[in-house]
């Protein structure tokens, strides 16, 4: 909120990342500006999740910067929330809704918590902002994926970080609660002035809402506006062969040229209107 | 009172240092438990039993009080677990079952020397199956030294052990050290093994360890009753197990008591399936309150609507 209006809350800079030997980042550089709300855009096993898991701090990096608000990112950075893909919550597990917001506050800290008026406003204020306020006292891990989602969004944004990372969270939920969980995102974006960055498969649902893109292919990355990115020869020579980007009724489909190479259709085709 | 309390139940000594003993182990054993449970780490929490075996037997044949083997080795056993890599999801079977062979294996090959050397007989049964009767009052606070380290060691743990087990990529995320915490978690389950096995014997201290912790998880919401109802199970098992084999003395003219342990692994085993049917019923009150529609009293209901109407 004192930041500059141009200024960016993570810039990354020529990064490379191996994983048992194999290049899965190649040179990849972009930025994300404060409030932005940016889409993480690939196929299955294009670098998605290792690239948020690189800006954690959660994997290391061979070569390359990761700066946060303009300085190097310190380890394990509160200026970052985090909503992994897989979040496997047993649904055993008694813990209410609430108390896992809770433990987004303190959960790294040493002893037990100590339910402080500050402490419950905290948690009541982002139940409120993720409309989680009507399951915040059932288990959490009887919650749908919808409920989940928010849950997990409301642990994130708890601790007031910059940037909120988010790793495929459309992935399980049907087309409207996933419409649902990305205008909720693009809220928070607003009001909390916290840039979003959000991987998918699927570019469709965050069009309305979407500042930037970062298109991953082969291990690099295209990034900047959808109409400067989501095109024929910036996306051909990502793949590194022909694909034709067609626009149907304000939707984008991306489409292999020839042979097949590559699954690439990212329409909805299963979804009417 | 008297038709149930045999007397002189009170004023025995051997039932007193039983009771501080059966006490303090349950009391551990229910709260560390919680989090094996949770952690799915059952398995290898039983693959400690077998190292407190083969630590407690040998106790017994270097002359050392049986606590100090079956923590000390205990100790070492979650070492050894975790270097073998007990954090990987194949890794954590594989190290709990190289090292349960092997305990187990050491296990018998101390008895052996234990039963040949040793004039009085009886260390394999007292070893496996527990004596909590005639443990020395001596030990009494050594076993309370044990429990309040591992209690304030999970205590001290409790938020990024809970953030881990439910999330370890979320707690990895904030920079909970994973590996670490997992470490001093086997540590403090390696000390609540030791302290039941102690109680009811090296092999049943899986039961006091999983029961009122897998029964407390069923009946409560929050992590905090958890622990707190596992406690009183695990204490009034082992309360009443201790009595009832005191007055089990009395009830054939034989006089031949039954085991302490016998009594408790049973108590343990009845709360688990009491907390079975007690889930049901709220399941089933639970489902006739949601919907609005009287006709759908199905077991099993209050999980459907929550289900739907989340969708």
């Amino acid at each position: 909120m004192t930041d500059p209006p141009s200024a960016k809350v993570l810039e990354i800079d020529g990064l490379n990342v191996s994983l048992s030997g194999r290049r899965v980042l190649d040179q990849v550089s972009f930025s994300v500006g404060t409030g932005e709300f940016t889409g993480l855009i690939g196929t299955n096993g294009a670098g998605k999740t290792t690239l948020l898991r690189t800006v954690l701090g959660m994997q290391a990096h061979e070569s390359g910067s990761i700066r946060l608000l303009g300085r190097p990112r310190s380890r394990r950075s509160h200026l970052i929330g985090y909503v992994p893909q897989k979040a496997n919550l047993d649904p055993d597990l008694p813990m209410r809704a609430r108390d896992l917001v809770g433990l987004g506050l303190d959960g790294h800290r040493l002893g037990v918590p100590v339910r402080t008026r500050q402490r419950n406003a905290a948690v009541e204020e982002s139940l409120a902002a993720v409309g989680a306020e009507s399951f915040a006292g059932a288990r959490v891990g009887q919650l749908s994926g919808g409920e989940q989602q928010r849950v997990l969004i409301a642990h994130a944004i708890i601790s007031r970080p910059r940037l909120l990372l988010l790793d495929e969270p459309l992935a399980n939920l049907d087309l409207h609660s996933g419409q649902e969980i990305v205008s909720l995102l693009a809220g928070i974006a607003t009001d909390q002035n916290v840039a979003v960055l959000l991987s998918a498969h699927e570019i469709n649902p965050l069009l309305p809402v979407m500042d930037s893109v970062v298109y991953l292919a082969n291990g690099q990355a295209a990034s900047g506006t959808t109409e400067e990115v989501i095109k024929t020869e910036v996306l051909s020579a990502l793949y590194g062969h022909h694909v034709d980007v067609i626009s149907v009724h304000g939707r984008i489909l991306v489409v292999a040229g020839h042979e097949g190479l590559d699954h690439l259709t990212m329409s909805h085709d299963e979804v009417a209107g | 009172m008297r038709w149930f309390i045999e007397p002189g139940f009170w004023s025995s000594a051997p039932v007193q240092v039983a009771l501080a003993i059966g006490g303090a182990s349950a009391v551990v054993s229910a709260v560390v438990g919680v989090f094996t449970v949770l952690r799915g780490q059952s398995f290898a929490g039983h693959a400690l039993t077998d190292v407190s075996t083969a630590g407690g037997s040998g106790a017994l044949l270097l002359g050392v009080s049986p606590i100090i083997g079956f923590v000390g080795l205990g100790i070492i056993g979650a070492g050894v677990m975790d270097a073998i890599g007990v954090r990987r999801l194949r890794g954590r079977d594989l190290a709990t079952g190289i090292v349960l062979g092997a305990s187990i294996g050491l296990a018998a090959l101390i008895l052996y020397l234990d039963s040949t050397s040793r004039a009085t007989t009886g260390a394999t049964q007292q070893i496996l199956f527990g004596s909590i009767f005639t443990i020395q009052s001596s030990t009494v606070p050594v076993v309370v030294g044990f429990g309040v380290a591992a209690l304030a060691l999970v205590t001290t743990l409790y938020r990024p052990l809970l953030l881990s087990t439910a999330g370890p990529e979320m707690a990895a995320a904030r920079g909970v050290p994973e590996r670490l915490v997992g470490v001093l978690f086997m540590a403090a389950m390696a000390v609540a093994v030791g302290l039941s096995s102690l109680t009811v014997g090296a092999i049943l201290s899986t039961a006091l360890l999983i029961g009122p912790a897998a029964a407390a998880i069923r009946l409560t919401r929050r992590i905090g009753w958890s622990l707190a109802l596992a406690a009183v199970l695990g204490v009034a098992a082992c309360w009443v197990g201790v009595l009832l084999a005191y007055d089990s003395y009395y009830w054939t003219s034989a006089h031949r008591a039954v085991p302490v342990s016998f009594f408790i692994v049973s108590l343990v085993f009845c709360f688990y399936l009491a907390s079975g049917l007690g889930v049901r019923t709220r399941r089933h009150a639970a489902g006739r309150r949601a919907g609005p529609d009287p006709g759908t009293p199905v077991p099993g209901a209050g999980a459907a609507t929550r289900r739907q109407a989340g969708a």
